[in-house]
C-alpha cells in the first residue's frame, strides 16, 4: 500500500501540490483525473520519488520512503510519449530492467516471453521499435514496466497518443493485465469516461488540490462539490443558480419543482442546481420535470446525441442515447430527471445528492465493478 | 464552395507497385456535393491522409483524376486549387496578434477592411477567441494557437473547400466536445464544403453529414452516422464505430440453412412484445423466426452492445466483469469462449447473476459472410 501523508510540493512561491493525503491499495487501478495542469504528473513524480515533496511523508507498506532515490523503490513508469531504446530489439527493450537487476539469462527469457504473450507482442520481439506501429511501441513500453516485479506502476496518460480504437482496447485490457500482480497502479488521465471505465478508484484533482478520492462510481454519483462534479462530467454538467421560495425550488421564471426532502430545513434560499446532460431527455415525459428551450445545435456522436439549447438566456446541454434529430432554432421540450439533480451551496459544497440507492446492484456478486479476483 | 469528384483515384508510394499491399490508396470513385460536411475516418495507415493530400494537391495520384465543380484540377498545385487547410499542429505567426493572424488570409486577398473586421470577429466569436484578439500569438497555449489555426481556415468564404487533418489533436479534452459542435454550427451557417480527417469516431460522426470509413487503403463504407451505426456493411465498420464496438460471434449453418451460435439458434427478441427493461417485465422469448443465410463464406453474427437485452429465454451467459461508466454500465458476458459486451442504462435492475440469459434485437442483428454484410 502506498500512503501519502500531507504531501505537498512548492516551487518558489508557487504551491504546485497542496497538502494531499491518500492511501492506495494494490488490486485496483487508481485514476488521477483532472484537466491539463491539474497536477497529475507532479503527483505521479512525487509518488515515484522523481521529485521530492517539500512537506509531508510517503510510506510504502508502512515503511517511510520519503527522500529515497527512485532506483531503490521498485517503481515502473509509462509516459504519454512512447519511450523505448531505439537501438535495441523489442525483446531487449523488455528485458533491459531485468538485465540491469542481474537476473539469470533463462529467467530473463521466461519473464520476457510471459509478458510478451500477455501484451500480444510475440510476433514483434525481434523488431526495432521504429518498425512498430504506435500501439505496438506503447505496448513495448508497458511490457518493460510490467516485466519487473514493481511495487508501484505509474501510468501518465499512457494511451493519449494512440488511435481512439486502440486506446479503447488497451484500456479494456489493462485491469485484466494488472490483476493479481500485487502492485499499486496509478493511471493519470484527462478523460472522465476513461477514469470511470478503469473501474477502480478516482482521485479528482483540480489546480493542485485533491478534491475527492473514492470508488469511481461513488465519486461520479456523490461528488462533494461542484468542481468534482464537473471534473466527472462530459459534456459539462448543467449548473443553474436557483432559489427556494414558496415550497419550491425555482431555476428560472418557468422552471421549478417542489423542494426536495434534503433541502427542507435549509435557511439560505440561494443555491446551485447541477444536472448532468445524461439526466435530461428530449421530448415530453409525464414523470419528469419539463424545461423548454431553443435548440442551438444538435449533433450525433456514435451511439448518442448531444443537444445544446438555450432556456431563458442560459445555455443547457442534453445527452441521450440514440439518434435524435432536432433542427437548430427549433423550440423543444426536455425532461429533467430531478431525482438525480445535485444541490450545492453558493460556496460550491454539496448540500444533498441523489440517493445512492438510485443504482441497484441487486443480484450481482459482491466485488463486481472492481477487479475480478483471479 | 465546390463539388468534389474523384474518378478512378489510386495511389502508391512504391515506384512499381505489384501487390495490393503496395497501394496506400486502392482505386476509388467518390462524389461530394457542394456545401457538404464529410469525414474520412480510419486507423493510422488506412490511407485517409493520403486521400486528403491528393485532394489538396500536396500529392499527385498515381492514377485517376480530381475534379472541383467539374474542372479537372489533378495537375494543379495546392495554391491553384483555392482551398483552406487546418493541420494537426498549429500554424500561426507568433509575432502577430490573434486578430492579425485571423485577418491574414483575407488581407492577402485584398478584402475590404470592414469585411475583414466582420469576418474576424464572427470567427473569433464562434471559437471563443474574442477576449484575446489583441494578444500576441506567442505565449498562448497549444490549444489556443490551434483555435487560431482553425479560425484562419474558416475565415475565408470564397474557398472551394476547407480541409481538416486531425485538427483537435492538441485541444484539451474538456474543450473538444464544444469545438466539435461549433464546427458543425459553422458548417450549418455557412455551407462550406468541408473534409475532415480523423481516427476518432466521435469527431467524425459529430462533424460529418457523411462519413467515409477506410481501412488498409480501401473505402469500406460511406454513410451517414446513423447508417454506420445501425447497418455496418463490414465487420470492420461494426467494430470501429461505436464504443464498445459491435459484438461479432462466429456462426454455423444448421439444417434448413438456419444460423446457430455454438449449436444454439440465434436468440432474437420477439419484437411483437414490448422490449423488456427488467427481468420478468416483458415476454422476452425466442421468436418463431430465425436467422438464415445462404451462400459460402465464414459467417458471423453482428450485434451492438446497445442491442443486447436480458431475456427469459435466450443464450445463457456468465457475467465476467461489469464496469460502471457513469450514465451506462458495460457488461462483459461470457458464452463459452465468446465474450459479449452489453450496455445497460445506469438505472436498470439486473437479473440474478446465476441465471443470465440474453437475446438480440432483431432489427439490429446482422449476418456477415467473410466480413461483409449479408442482407
Amino acid at each position: 500500500m502506498l500512503v501519502l501523508e500531507n504531501v505537498a510540493f512548492r516551487d518558489g512561491n508557487e504551491l504546485h501540490i497542496h497538502p494531499t493525503s491518500l492511501s492506495l491499495v494494490p488490486g485496483v487501478v487508481h485514476a488521477l483525473l483532472g484537466e491539463t495542469l491539474a497536477g497529475k504528473t507532479t503527483l505521479l513524480r512525487l509518488m515515484a520519488g522523481l521529485t521530492q515533496p517539500t512537506a509531508g511523508r510517503i510510506l510504502f507498506d508502512a515503511l517511510e520512503v520519503t527522500g529515497q532515490a527512485v532506483q531503490k523503490r521498485r517503481v515502473s513508469m509509462v509516459y504519454q510519449q512512447f519511450i523505448n531504446y531505439p537501438h535495441l530489439s523489442v525483446r531487449d527493450n523488455i528485458a533491459s530492467p531485468l538485465k540491469v537487476a542481474g537476473l539469470a539469462a533463462n529467467e530473463v527469457q521466461r519473464r520476457v516471453n510471459e509478458v510478451a504473450a500477455l501484451l500480444r507482442l510475440e510476433p514483434y520481439l525481434d523488431r526495432r521499435p521504429s518498425q512498430l506501429s504506435g500501439g505496438q511501441q506503447q505496448r513495448t513500453a508497458l511490457a518493460r514496466a510490467l516485466v519487473k516485479d514493481s511495487k508501484l506502476v505509474l501510468l501518465d496518460e499512457p494511451f493519449a497518443n494512440l488511435d481512439y480504437k486502440l486506446r479503447e482496447a488497451l484500456r479494456d485490457e489493462l485491469p485484466r493485465l494488472l490483476a493479481g500482480r500485487g502492485a499499486v497502479v496509478v493511471y493519470a488521465t484527462t478523460e472522465p469516461s476513461e477514469a470511470l471505465q478503469l473501474g477502480g478508484s478516482i482521485a479528482a484533482l483540480h489546480e493542485g488540490r485533491l478534491c475527492q478520492f473514492g470508488r469511481a462510481s461513488e465519486v461520479y454519483r456523490q461528488p462533494l462539490d461542484i468542481t468534482t462534479a464537473q471534473i466527472l462530467s462530459e459534456p459539462p454538467m448543467n449548473l443553474v443558480r436557483a432559489e427556494l421560495r414558496d415550497g419550491r425550488i425555482a431555476l428560472s421564471s418557468s422552471l421549478s419543482w417542489p423542494i426536495p426532502e434534503a433541502l427542507r430545513h435549509r435557511a439560505d434560499p440561494a443555491l446551485w442546481v447541477g444536472m448532468r446532460p445524461h439526466h435530461l431527455s428530449p421530448g415530453r415525459h409525464r414523470a419528469l420535470v419539463q424545461v423548454q428551450g431553443r435548440v442551438l445545435i444538435s449533433v450525433v456522436s456514435g451511439s448518442e446525441s448531444i443537444i445544446r439549447f438555450e432556456h431563458e438566456q442560459q445555455p443547457w446541454v442534453c445527452a441521450c442515447p440514440g439518434l435524435v434529430r432536432i433542427a437548430s432554432g427549433e423550440n423543444a421540450q426536455f425532461g429533467i430527471d430531478i431525482d438525480r439533480a445535485m444541490y450545492f451551496g453558493l460556496d460550491g459544497k454539496r448540500i444533498a445528492t441523489p440517493p445512492a440507492a438510485a443504482v441497484s446492484q441487486a443480484g450481482l456478486p459482491t466485488g463486481v465493478g472492481a477487479l475480478p479476483a483471479r | 464552395m465546390a463539388a468534389i469528384e474523384l474518378q478512378g483515384l489510386a495511389h502508391s508510394y512504391a515506384a512499381h507497385p505489384s501487390t495490393d499491399a503496395d497501394w496506400a490508396l486502392r482505386e476509388l470513385d467518390l462524389r461530394w456535393r457542394e456545401g457538404g460536411a464529410y469525414a474520412l475516418l480510419g486507423p493510422s495507415g488506412c490511407g485517409k491522409t493520403t486521400l486528403l493530400n491528393i485532394i489538396s494537391g500536396l500529392l499527385h495520384p498515381s492514377r485517376g483524376k480530381v475534379f472541383f465543380d467539374g474542372r479537372d484540377v489533378t495537375p494543379c498545385e495546392p495554391r491553384e486549387r483555392n482551398i483552406a487547410q487546418v493541420f494537426q499542429f498549429p500554424v500561426v505567426y507568433d509575432t502577430m496578434s490573434v486578430y492579425d493572424n485571423l485577418a491574414f488570409p483575407l488581407r492577402n486577398r485584398g478584402v475590404r477592411r470592414e469585411e475583414v473586421d466582420a469576418r474576424v470577429r464572427a470567427v473569433a466569436g464562434a471559437l471563443g477567441l474574442q477576449s484575446s484578439l489583441d494578444n500576441r500569438a506567442r505565449g498562448l497555449t497549444a490549444d489556443a494557437k490551434q483555435k487560431i489555426s482553425l479560425g484562419r481556415g474558416l475565415v475565408r468564404t470564397d474557398v472551394a473547400a476547407i480541409l481538416f487533418d486531425e485538427p483537435l489533436t492538441v485541444i484539451d479534452p474538456h474543450l473538444k466536445w464544444r469545438l466539435r459542435s461549433e464546427l458543425k454550427a459553422l458548417h450549418q451557417k455557412h455551407g462550406f464544403t468541408m473534409i475532415y480527417v480523423t481516427h476518432d469516431q466521435t469527431e467524425a460522426l459529430t462533424f460529418a453529414d457523411e462519413v467515409v470509413v477506410m481501412n488498409e487503403g480501401r473505402v469500406v463504407q460511406i454513410g451517414t452516422p446513423a447508417q454506420l451505426f445501425d447497418r455496418p456493411q463490414h465487420v470492420f465498420v461494426g467494430h470501429f464505430i461505436g464504443s464498445p464496438g459491435m459484438n461479432l460471434l462466429p456462426a454455423e449453418r444448421g439444417p434448413d440453412s438456419e444460423l446457430r451460435i455454438e449449436g444454439r439458434r440465434v436468440p432474437l427478441l420477439d419484437r411483437a412484445q414490448p422490449l423488456p427493461t427488467a427481468p420478468g417485465s416483458g415476454g422476452a422469448s425466442q421468436t418463431a423466426g430465425s436467422m438464415r443465410a445462404v451462400g459460402a463464406g465464414s459467417l458471423q453474427i453482428g450485434v451492438r452492445p446497445e442491442h443486447v437485452r436480458f431475456a427469459d429465454v435466450g443464450l445463457p451467459v456468465q457475467l465476467d466483469r461489469m464496469v460502471d461508466a457513469g450514465h451506462v454500465r458495460i457488461l462483459d458476458l461470457l458464452h463459452g469462449a465468446h465474450r459479449i459486451k452489453m450496455v445497460v442504462p445506469e438505472e436498470q435492475v439486473l437479473p440474478p447473476a446465476t441465471e443470465l440469459r440474453i437475446a438480440f434485437d432483431p432489427h439490429y442483428t446482422h449476418v456477415y459472410a467473410d466480413g461483409w454484410l449479408v442482407s
